[in-house]
């Protein structure tokens, strides 16, 4: 730094400290939402080690810090894909349809607890579960039915997916067929991340090692035949929901992909071709500057992993191409409409992050299912700040910003400490098995709750500007305990009318398939969707030679 | 006067994988003083109440956001009741709809805690019931 700007800020510090005997600043210190320092004011002195060429580069340019088009929305806006599903197939197809009908630009499939965690309607574990926080679907026969009139080569589908993921890719594959569009033509993600399921999410199934077969059986099916599908959507959102940091969030997310990527690697698969499919997950709270931050620096590092670690040299593999989810556990319960006021904030934040996709969550979701008045809402504010908002018309408007560029490193550096930790235990397994990342998940989140309850952390509405309020008037919505009923009448119906010896016939294909690690599932597993084989039926059969996972409780 | 301390159960029935609730209020209400015993995720109606039971718990608090919350409550205070455990304090939060909150309590749910209440608020509720139950008993 120049002299001439030490002696200008030196100046100007004496000023400050002068004024500050008069007037105390609101708080002794100022954290991030995180707990990273926030300093007073951030200068260029801040970002003397930053190395523009280095350490932000141009757009679509290896590290990608500015993002990974060079003209990212001046060409074309984030895919705006609202989360949904709910009841029945027929429900939530009749719900896509008016999304897509309102301007949305990308499907979002939530299915219901049963499915995530492979049980049909009719097993007791689903017992008052069915069709609660998103679409039951138990055969190809209600695949068929939810993108009924959704044509599959025009719209791309994400599916909220792990544990079943191939069983449910199958029956979109077989959907896709009927429909006669073939498998090179879809386009879409499947989460398919069951190693947040362990940390953060809880809706696994099988133990580590055969879930990460399926994972990579994905990813080599895929390569050949699904080219264009985005294989794993690796989720730091859950991560953040369970309540880490920022920074934790980042650390754990990229060590969760590093663990993917050396799997892929011990079956063969070449990280500069598979690494093109990888995709991320994110979450956006409210502390604005922190998570532009965020996106930022997980971007960059990501770059630097897959260089440095795995020798990557494809740019397309080496991007970190992500969607973005606001918080949910961020909206309150007290006063929901100012939930549309955080959602803006934190839409903003991962817009001014560089995202590839928005889910923007509606204002009622700390009460109930969202209402399709406020799930328009929300759309409209990703609208809002795409058309009218201007921040899309050059590309990374807050680079060099003073603060963004050193927070950006901040978060880079707590994050990397993380990595090098779970690094020293043996890498991402081992740190679960141990509980270590739950563990600090946990501890931030009681933190948290404390930091709420001191009225350290003030969230509006809960622990300061309370109202007294009338929820009375609210339109809610609720599913019938009938969807459940339908759904098992539906069901014993299909298995009636399938030819039973064929199912049989692929059900046993699958367990002989299973049991020999060479073998990779996902042809067997379309086989037997397309002859209407249960999810149930089929996750039966995995269950009986892989087994269950038992959570390890870390308290 | 012996007093013991309070024991509770916290649970989460269903499928429902979303625990970080369920094991603030549990660190809180250990936190409290309170013996606390959280049984982890994917837990049946059964399982709960053999928890309970097992525990010899004053109370169990049980936390549901995936929509299943009547099923679960009702049916965990009905196996009590079967169990000669009737007195045994339910309470319980998640993302619970206000309007489903009056049949709770009918149903014999002592409390239902929404989404932004503070924990000291459930820990005071959970001693000062406990303090009613054990009153009773004598």
């Amino acid at each position: 730094m120049n002299t001439e700007y030490k002696d200008a800020r030196a100046k100007f510090e004496a000023g400050v400290a002068k004024l500050l005997q008069k007037h105390k600043e609101r708080k002794e210190n100022f954290t991030t939402g995180g707990g990273l320092p926030i300093r007073r004011l951030y200068g260029p002195d801040d970002i003397e080690s930053v190395d523009y060429l280095k350490d932000i580069g141009f757009p679509g340019e290896y590290p990608f810090t500015r993002g990974v088009q060079p003209t990212m929305y001046r060409g074309r806006f984030w895919t705006m894909r609202q989360y949904a599903g709910f009841a029945s197939a027929e429900e939530s197809n009749e719900r896509y349809r008016y999304l897509l009908s309102q301007g949305t630009t990308g499907l979002s499939v939530a299915f219901d607890l049963p499915t995530q965690i492979g049980y049909d309607s009719d097993d007791p574990m689903a017992q008052g579960e069915c069709g609660k926080v998103g679409v039951a679907i138990d055969s190809l026969q209600d695949m068929e039915i939810l993108f009924d009139q959704i044509p599959l080569d025009k719209v791309s589908t994400s599916m909220t997916i792990n544990a079943p993921a191939s069983v449910l890719l199958a029956m979109y594959i077989c959907v896709g067929e009927k429909q006669g569009v073939p498998m090179d033509a879809l386009s879409g993600t499947i989460q398919n991340d069951i190693l947040k399921e362990y940390i953060a999410r809880g809706t696994y199934i099988f133990p580590p090692k055969p879930s990460m077969r399926l994972i990579t059986d994905i990813f080599e099916f895929c390569s050949e035949n699904v080219p264009k599908w985005n294989t794993i959507s690796i989720s730091g959102y859950h991560i953040r929901e369970a309540g880490s940091t920022a920074a934790q969030e980042v650390a754990f997310t990229l060590a969760d992909g590093i663990a993917y990527v050396e799997a892929a690697g011990k079956k063969g698969l070449d990280p500069n071709v598979f690494g093109e499919r990888l995709s991320f997950f994110f979450n956006a709270h409210n502390d604005f500057l922190e998570e532009v931050a965020k996106f930022r620096a997980a971007r960059r590092m990501w770059a630097r992993i897959m260089k440095d670690r795995f020798g990557v040299t494809n740019p397309k593999a080496q991007m970190l191409r992500f969607h973005t989810q606001t918080g949910g556990s961020t909206l309150t319960a007290q006063q929901p409409e100012n939930n549309i006021v955080r959602v803006t904030i934190q839409a903003l934040a991962a817009v001014l992050g560089g995202t590839q996709s928005l889910h923007t969550n509606s204002m009622d979701e700390a009460l109930a299912l969202p209402s399709e008045k406020s799930v328009g809402i929300a759309l409209k504010t990703q609208q809002i700040i795409a058309y009218e908002s201007g921040v899309t018309n050059t590309v990374d408007p807050l680079a060099g910003s003073y603060v963004v560029e050193s927070l950006t490193n901040e978060i880079e550096k707590k994050a990397l400490e993380y990595i090098g930790q779970i690094d020293d235990m043996g890498g991402m397994l081992t740190a679960i098995e141990k509980g270590y990342v739950q563990k600090h998940i946990q501890d931030a989140a009681y933190d948290y709750q404390r930091s709420v309850e001191a009225k350290e952390t003030i969230v509006v509405g809960v622990n300061k500007f309370q109202i007294k309020e009338d929820k009375g008037e609210m339109n809610l919505l609720s599913v019938d305990a009938s969807v459940g009923e339908r759904q098992i009448a539906k069901l014993r119906k299909l298995k009636e009318s399938r030819d039973n010896i064929a199912v049989k016939n692929v059900l046993d294909d699958i367990r002989t398939a299973a049991a020999d690690e060479s073998t990779n599932l996902m042809p067997l597993i379309i086989n037997a969707v397309r002859s209407y084989a249960t999810e149930g039926e089929i996750c039966g059969v995995l269950r009986n030679v892989f087994g269950e996972y038992t959570e390890n409780i870390v308290l | 006067m012996d007093e013991r301390k309070i024991r509770v159960v916290v649970a989460k029935p269903g499928l429902d994988g979303h625990d970080r609730g369920a094991k603030v209020v549990a660190r809180a209400l250990r936190d409290a003083g309170m013996e606390v015993v959280y049984t982890g995720l994917r837990q049946t109606a059964e399982q709960i109440v053999e928890t309970v039971l097992q525990e010899d718990a004053d109370a169990v608090g049980i936390s549901i956001l995936s929509g299943a919350h009547t099923f679960y409550f009702t049916k965990i205070i009905e196996l009590l009741k079967e169990k000669d455990a009737g007195d045994v304090i339910v309470f319980g939060g998640g993302v619970i709809p206000e309007k489903d909150i009056p049949g709770l309590l009918e149903a014999g749910v002592g409390a239902v805690f929404g989404p932004g209440t503070p924990t000291s608020v459930c820990v005071e509720w959970l001693e000062k019931a406990v303090a009613e139950k054990r009153a009773k008993e004598q």
